[in-house]
């Protein structure tokens, strides 16, 4: 070999050795890319979990306060027409919206126009009247009476209250008059008027008048609808689930049984309330928007979530236990009832909780039983007709008043406050009895 | 009676055999030198003797309670004048809803007066079924719970058949998953059957024409009522479709970088995070896509000078269901992605592969199955879908594929079709069940597969 020969070797490997370290660094930069695709990603999905939540809590957060104006009522029986309080005739047909008048003609003497009056009327919620009606009902005594009482003020003016009125804008472009404005104005430096917590939202049924309108009716609805699904779904679920982990012969039938529930679990939910709408209305003839059917609905479909967590922590308890029961003479049954569900029942719960979450959470099955109706009286018992808070929801979000769009939101913020303790209990209960075995 | 408190009394019925089964075996027992000449403990004799009490009556009453408007009905029914004999399905629920408000005094003038008769006479039965129902479910249970008591002997095998009772009560617990299946197939294939009696199944399949609203008056322009599902099936394929373009990339790329690179206690704390979207109830998706989403995306887009964006454009809503699939996508990624086995990692980096270089020519085509088959979930989750796109989509029945403009999907439908009050003999109702049926087979079949890929490929690594 010649030292040009050596050379020309040496200068190829010198030549694929900074082909191979251009090589590297082209091989190294995709490595980083990669990576940085992976984390863009998650960046991605926890900005939208941001945004998502952020959107709804700023503009939730202003339907828990409302406006509330003071007015010194005077219970005048001629003015009302009302001489016997137990009369429910005279009650109802009882001038109520002439108090709030006569009260808001007083505090304004100054207003005397026509169609300054009827602005200024209308600083208070149209619905005001009845609560007047309903102070009068529960407190006869108070006929003849005056007295200092808050009242709710129009969604319009809770809107101007918390700046989500440009003031700046013409008069003509904004639903609030300055004459109003100005009103307003001296009623909040007086303190007569204020924004407090809105107990409206939770002591009220639905309502056509934004500021009046909350979630009562809805949670009591979700509370029958729950409680009927947790009835049914937890027994059924974990019977099944023992069924299928202790008892079930390895066979054809056992087979279908599992595949059957695997699909269920994966069915649309729609379909289970096209299933409640045929079988349980239409053949069953139980009650349209009743609490009871839609508990059956999400029981049926709760059931194939409860019976798989259910299985598996079946299946985390060992098999030393169940040797050592059966050991000592205990039956099949007695060894399932006796050691395993115990064991199994923390897992059991956790699985059972997360499925009432997602049940809480479900809407449209149950808008196809009719639990969709405009109700704004309180059901007293599972057979009565009723809402439950995702339709209020969407309900809600329907409308085209301002006011709803945060009241939606804010209806909203219950519910995911519901859920989340829900999980966080659910997470609580595993924390808390996990066993590495 | 009223059934809660006869149900309520059974149970009083039930714990009162229970201990009177106790007793008597416990006193069985000293006559013959004590319990443990007894063939099975106290309790089992009691719990035997509650089961003869409380089941005979309970599945007694039950039956009564589900067969008694049916049968009152038919009877109310078949006693009217022969001019109502022959009324349509909708008109005899019109009528009977009529003697009902008759009958709780909600309506008080009849419409005809042959119908005060009915009522009159629906009173009656009414007040008879509920005297039998007491008096069958007390009598039924009183005497089985009488025979359960006489039934206790030393010899009776007590433990043993109440084992039996568990066995079987377990057994039809995990049967309810199966008659479910059945109910859903029947209910809507028997629906579906009448519908398709009216609308021919090709023209439903292949008609590309849906408007479901039937005029109720011959004079009423355009409203023939058409019901080609074409329309539907592509709205649908085309929201579904954004979604997953939207979630599969995010959701495999965060499943990855959670497998592969990060480090076990960042992965603890964003997992559940990301988990988060996916326990948010779909209303409130559909809240977020129909009041954010969709206006904003409209401003955003004419910002660049596009006309013509729907504000219930099929973006918007295909959006909002994508974020929502993410974390779908990224657990079943994240699960088939742990489950290959270390060894062909180590292989690979043994040769010198980087680590995206190994997680894109080995990890990824043995994991490819699963995958496929997670996309495929997350896929007949994208179709069948509701809230989001009865919020945010639109209700027009658009042939398009301009993702900007408005469709409607079959999930809408069904629920635009079906909320409020429906006759149930309308082309238009049953449509929904039809659609149903499609929404049904179609979803199925995707878990089907989506399941036995997962399953085989599950087993490969086993």
């Amino acid at each position: 070999m010649t030292d040009q020969n050596l050379n020309a070797i040496e200068r190829m490997a010198k030549v694929k050795h900074e082909r191979m370290q251009a090589n590297l660094s082209k091989r190294y930069a995709k490595e980083m890319r990669f990576k940085a695709y992976g984390i863009a990603s998650i960046a991605m999905g926890l900005t939208f979990l941001v945004v998502l939540l952020g959107t709804i809590f700023t503009g939730g957060w202003s339907a828990f306060y409302s406006a509330e104006v003071r007015l010194t009522v005077t219970y005048d029986q001629d003015k009302l027409g009302l001489y016997d309080v137990s009369d429910q005739a005279q009650l109802n047909s009882a001038n109520w919206a002439s108090l709030l008048r006569s009260a808001l003609d007083e505090r304004f003497p100054e207003v005397s126009s026509r169609s300054e009056r009827r602005q200024l009327y209308s600083l208070v919620s149209s619905v005001a009247e009845y609560d007047l009606k309903d102070r009068v009902e529960a407190n006869p005594e108070l006929l003849g009476q005056t007295e200092d009482i808050w009242l709710l003020a129009d969604d319009e003016i809770d809107a101007l209250m918390k700046d989500q009125i440009d003031r700046n804008v013409a008069e003509s472009d904004r639903r609030i008059s300055d004459f109003q404005i100005g009103l307003v104005d001296s009623l909040v430096e007086s303190g007569e008027m204020k924004s407090s917590f809105n107990t409206a939202l939770f002591t009220n049924g639905d309502s056509r008048e934004p500021e009046q309108a909350g979630i009562r009716v809805a949670m009591i609805g979700s509370f029958f609808t729950l409680l009927v699904t947790l009835a049914l779904s937890f027994p059924i679920g974990v019977a099944a689930a023992i069924y299928l982990e202790e008892f079930a012969p390895k066979n054809r039938f056992t087979e279908i049984i599992e595949v059957n529930i695997n699909n269920l679990a994966a069915v649309p939910s729609i379909v289970f309330g096209l299933l409640g709408l045929a079988v349980f209305i239409n053949v069953f003839h139980l009650p349209r928007s009743a609490p009871v059917v839609g508990g059956l609905v999400l029981t049926l479909m709760t059931l194939p979530t409860i019976i798989i967590s259910s299985r598996s922590a079946i299946k985390a308890v060992p098999p030393s236990i169940r040797e050592a029961a059966l050991g000592l003479g205990a039956s099949r049954v007695q060894m399932v009832m006796h050691h395993v569900l115990p064991l199994a029942m923390p897992g059991m719960l956790t699985g059972t909780i997360i499925g009432m979450a997602q049940a809480l959470g479900e809407t449209a099955p149950l808008l196809m039983i009719g639990m969709i109706a405009f109700i704004a009286d309180v059901p007293s018992g599972p057979m009565d007709p009723a809402t439950v808070l995702p339709v209020q929801i969407y309900l809600w979000s329907d409308l085209p008043e301002r006011a709803f769009v945060a009241k939606t939101s804010a209806a909203i913020m219950v519910l995911l406050a519901f859920l989340a303790t829900m999980n966080l209990l659910a997470v609580f209960l595993r924390k808390k009895f996990e066993r590495r075995w | 009676m009223t059934t809660s408190s006869l149900f309520l009394l059974l149970l009083l019925v039930t714990a009162v055999s229970y201990f009177f089964g106790r007793k008597r075996s416990e006193m069985l027992a000293e006559s013959v030198g004590g319990i443990r000449h007894l063939h099975s403990l106290p309790n089992y004799y009691g719990l035997m003797a509650a089961v003869w009490a409380g089941i005979p009556g309970f599945l007694a009453l039950s039956l009564w309670v589900v067969l008694e408007n049916t049968v009152i009905q038919g009877m109310v029914f078949s006693a009217l004048p022969e001019r109502f004999q022959s009324l349509e399905a909708s008109q005899a629920d019109l009528l009977w809803s009529e003697i009902a408000n008759l009958r709780s005094g909600v309506l008080t003038e009849p419409s005809d007066p042959a119908l005060l008769s009915a009522v009159q006479m629906l009173e009656s039965l009414a007040a008879r079924s509920t005297l039998g129902k007491t008096v069958l479910v007390l009598a039924l249970s009183v005497i089985t719970a009488v025979a359960g008591w006489l039934l206790i002997k030393p010899q009776q095998k007590a433990r043993n058949h109440f084992e039996v009772v568990i066995k079987t009560l377990l057994l039809l617990s995990s049967l309810i998953a199966i008659f479910t299946t059945v109910g859903i197939v029947f209910s809507v294939l028997l629906e579906s059957m009448r519908f398709f009696r009216e609308v021919p199944f090709l023209e439903f399949v292949f008609g590309t024409k849906w408007s479901p609203q039937t005029a109720i008056t011959a004079d009423v322009p355009g409203s023939s009522g058409a019901f080609g599902a074409v329309p539907l099936f592509a709205g649908t394929l085309m929201i579904a479709f954004i979604a997953l373009l939207i979630a599969v990339p995010i959701g495999l790329m965060t499943a990855v970088y959670l497998a592969e690179y990060a480090k076990p206690k960042v992965r603890s704390i964003i997992k559940p995070l990301l988990e988060v979207l996916a326990g948010i109830p779909t209303v409130v998706y559909g809240f977020f896509a129909a009041l954010t989403m969709a206006p904003q995306l409209k401003n955003f887009l004419e910002g660049f000078g596009m006309d013509g964006v729907s504000s219930e454009s099929a973006l918007a809503a295909g959006l909002v269901m994508g974020i929502m699939i993410i974390p779908f996508v990224s657990s079943l990624a994240d699960d088939v992605i742990n489950a290959v086995p270390n060894s062909l990692r180590d292989g690979s980096f043994g040769l010198g592969a980087t680590r995206s270089e190994t997680i894109k020519q080995v990890v990824f085509p043995a994991a490819l199955p699963g995958i496929v088959g997670g996309v495929l979930l997350a896929a007949s989750r994208a179709i069948g879908e509701t809230m989001i796109v009865v919020m945010a989509a639109g209700l027009a029945a658009n042939l398009t594929v301009n993702p900007l403009e408005a469709v409607t999907t079959v999930t809408v439908q069904i629920a635009t079709l079906l909320v409020g009050d429906q006759e149930f003999d309308s082309a238009k109702t049953l449509s929904a069940f039809a659609l149903g049926l499609m929404l049904f087979f179609t979803t199925l079949m995707l878990n089907v597969i989506a399941l036995a890929v997962v399953k085989r490929f599950r087993e490969q690594y086993d």
